[in-house]
């Protein structure tokens, strides 16, 4: 793979892309609202439950904001790479302009994941690292080179789990042709990621944690900034999250080969 | 193998399994919970062998199996069996040097962003390509003075006309010089003018880079215009390869001879000659002759009518071929 010519490749996806948004100006500053608005709600709806309990599941109001901060963030890099070149896919499939990307000397997968961007998603991740910061501050944090490592690579492969779970249900597209619908489901149960791990009953734990690895993603790093976080966690992280990225791999070269190509 | 052969195609078959579902609610359920697919053949072992530099026409109504074809050649689509090659390479298995050297161009779809001015597409396409920036600027200009559009390639695409659209969808598919050309219908939807100056394009592309072109269109000028050779498709089976104009007399072994005449006595005169008639519109009349019996027929028929003016004519293409899709025999 010649990465210097993918790496031009994508630069010029993100022209394309910002040129593109930055057509629409009044969708941005609504995008900005809608944001701050989404996490002033979020937070609130955390200090509802924290206002009858001092902790749930072991967590306080202001280690639980942490969560809601790696969630906000998250989010933000969901709607600015996965969510607009994903749902793209279906566009694709039902257009059959999939045929133009295919019959490219690029990878398919790098096309489909990275042609779109959504700046508006920025915001996003700039209100959760500001909230971040703001966690750091309340819960007296000072993050070690150590630690700020294992954050990185934590938050890496939270970032690759989240990746691949929209992939594979996008990329189902080429036998079901519309999966709206899937990508919905999995955006609901991402809402899931916004609270502890341990505030959930046994067997939603487990479920959450392997079937559907929503509360890693969040949890994880989390506990990595709080220093609280076990070895084998972390392990387990980095494990699920390459079983994943290979799975999601494999799958959309195993779907290519149903692709049928829509009639003209 | 024959060093001039580009493309090969030995038994090729494809088959898809198609839900079809019966009419009404009752239809709509049984589609949902219990779908039942059928294996439809649209390509049935063919075998074909293209030159280099060859244009060759595909024909055939629609569903005929034709842009299938053109897909499983450019590999988009697995063939169920048999042996295909293009250029020695397996289309399906999509290698980068097997990419770089073909292109595709749909008529009814684009790869242009839509929002963009077409500079944008073509500078990533030759990104995609990895081409140099300077080479990419000389490919832009050297394509966009052949095919003449200049100043839209700085308009957003959504505000170009179908014809100049046209032109920058070819624009953006040829910047990587691809010696092998599918084209599906590129000709759709543009009027007279746009048609014709896209099939002058094609012929000069075809020319001066010693490309190979395939091509379909419903559009019969396109396939007399550019092509010699000619492949009629029906129902997944190839009918006929071979010269464009041996097809022709095959399908139409017969002249027309149209006559106007003095007077409408002479008309009924000539309908009742047992010959048979196209058309008969007031003092004209069109009649059909075998071209062996041409020149007996017209020594007859003008010993013995006092003629106005007198045509004789080979049948529209258009004609000969509307009966080919129609009948194929």
């Amino acid at each position: 793979m010649n990465i210097k010519k993918y790496f031009k490749v994508y630069k010029l996806f993100n022209y394309t892309s910002l040129s593109i948004e930055l057509e629409y100006q009044v969708n941005i500053f609504i995008d900005l609202l809608t944001a701050i608005f989404g996490l002033s709600g979020s937070i609130f709806l955390l200090s509802i439950f924290f206002s009858n309990a001092k902790d749930i599941g072991g967590w306080s109001f202001e280690q639980a904001l942490i969560i809601q901060a790696i969630y906000t963030i998250l989010n933000g890099i969901t709607n600015t790479w996965f969510s607009p070149n994903l749902t793209e896919i279906v566009k694709y499939i039902r257009e059959g302009t999939l045929d133009f990307v295919l019959i490219k000397p690029i990878d398919s997968q790098f096309w489909v994941s990275f042609k779109r961007i959504s700046p508006t998603g920025f915001i996003e991740i700039l209100l959760g690292i500001i909230v971040l910061i703001y966690c750091f501050y309340i819960n007296d944090i000072t993050l070690k080179i150590d630690s700020l490592f294992l954050l990185l690579l934590t938050l890496g492969c939270s970032i690759s789990i989240l990746y691949s779970l929209w992939f594979l249900i996008s990329t189902t597209t080429i036998w079901f042709v519309k999966t709206w619908n899937a990508t919905e489901v999995l955006r609901s149960f991402l809402y899931v990621g916004r609270f502890p791990l341990n505030s959930f009953s046994f067997p939603l734990r487990v479920f959450f944690s392997t079937v559907i690895p929503i509360t890693f993603i969040t949890a994880i790093p989390s506990e990595v900034i709080l220093g609280i976080s076990t070895f084998w966690k972390i392990i387990l992280e980095i494990l699920v999250s390459s079983i994943f990225i290979i799975a999601s791999r494999r799958f959309w070269i195993y779907a290519l080969k149903f692709y049928s190509s829509a009639s003209s | 193998m024959h060093s001039n052969k580009i493309i090969e195609l030995k038994n090729i078959s494809k088959s898809f399994f198609i839900a079809s579902k019966e009419p009404g609610l009752n239809g709509t359920l049984k589609h949902f919970f219990n779908r039942k697919y059928n294996e439809k053949k649209v390509v049935k072992n063919i075998n074909i062998e293209i030159k280099k530099g060859e244009i060759v026409g595909f024909l055939g109504a629609n569903g005929a199996g034709k842009t299938t074809i053109l897909k499983i050649l450019c590999g988009l689509l697995y063939p169920t069996n048999g042996f295909i090659s293009i250029a020695g390479y397996r289309p399906y298995e999509r290698k980068a040097e097997f990419l770089n050297k073909i292109s595709l161009i749909m008529g009814q779809k684009q790869q242009l962003i839509w929002d963009l001015p077409p500079i944008d597409s073509f500078y990533l396409n030759a990104a995609i390509y990895g081409i140099e920036k300077s080479e990419a600027k000389k490919r832009i200009k050297f394509l966009s003075e052949m095919l003449e559009i200049n100043k839209e390639l700085y308009l957003p695409v959504r505000k170009l006309s179908l014809g100049q659209r046209m032109k920058a969808e070819l624009l953006a598919a040829l910047i990587h010089n691809p010696n092998i050309l599918f084209l599906d219908e590129p000709t759709l939807g543009l009027d007279i003018n746009a048609q014709a100056n896209l099939r002058k394009f094609l012929q000069l592309y075809n020319k001066e880079t010693g490309s190979t072109i395939l091509l379909t269109s419903h559009y019969m000028k396109d396939i007399t215009y550019l092509c010699r050779r000619v492949i009629c498709i029906h129902e997944g089976i190839v009918t006929y390869d071979g010269k464009l104009e041996k097809l022709l007399t095959k399908l139409s072994p017969r002249k027309e001879l149209s006559i106007i005449c003095k007077s409408k006595k002479d008309i009924e005169s000539l309908k009742n000659l047992g010959l048979d008639i196209k058309n008969v519109e007031s003092n004209e009349i069109t009649l059909l002759i075998k071209k062996e019996d041409i020149k007996k027929t017209l020594k007859n028929i003008l010993n013995k009518y006092e003629l106005e003016d007198l045509q004789i004519s080979e049948p529209p293409v258009d004609e000969i071929i509307g009966k080919l899709l129609t009948n194929n025999n």
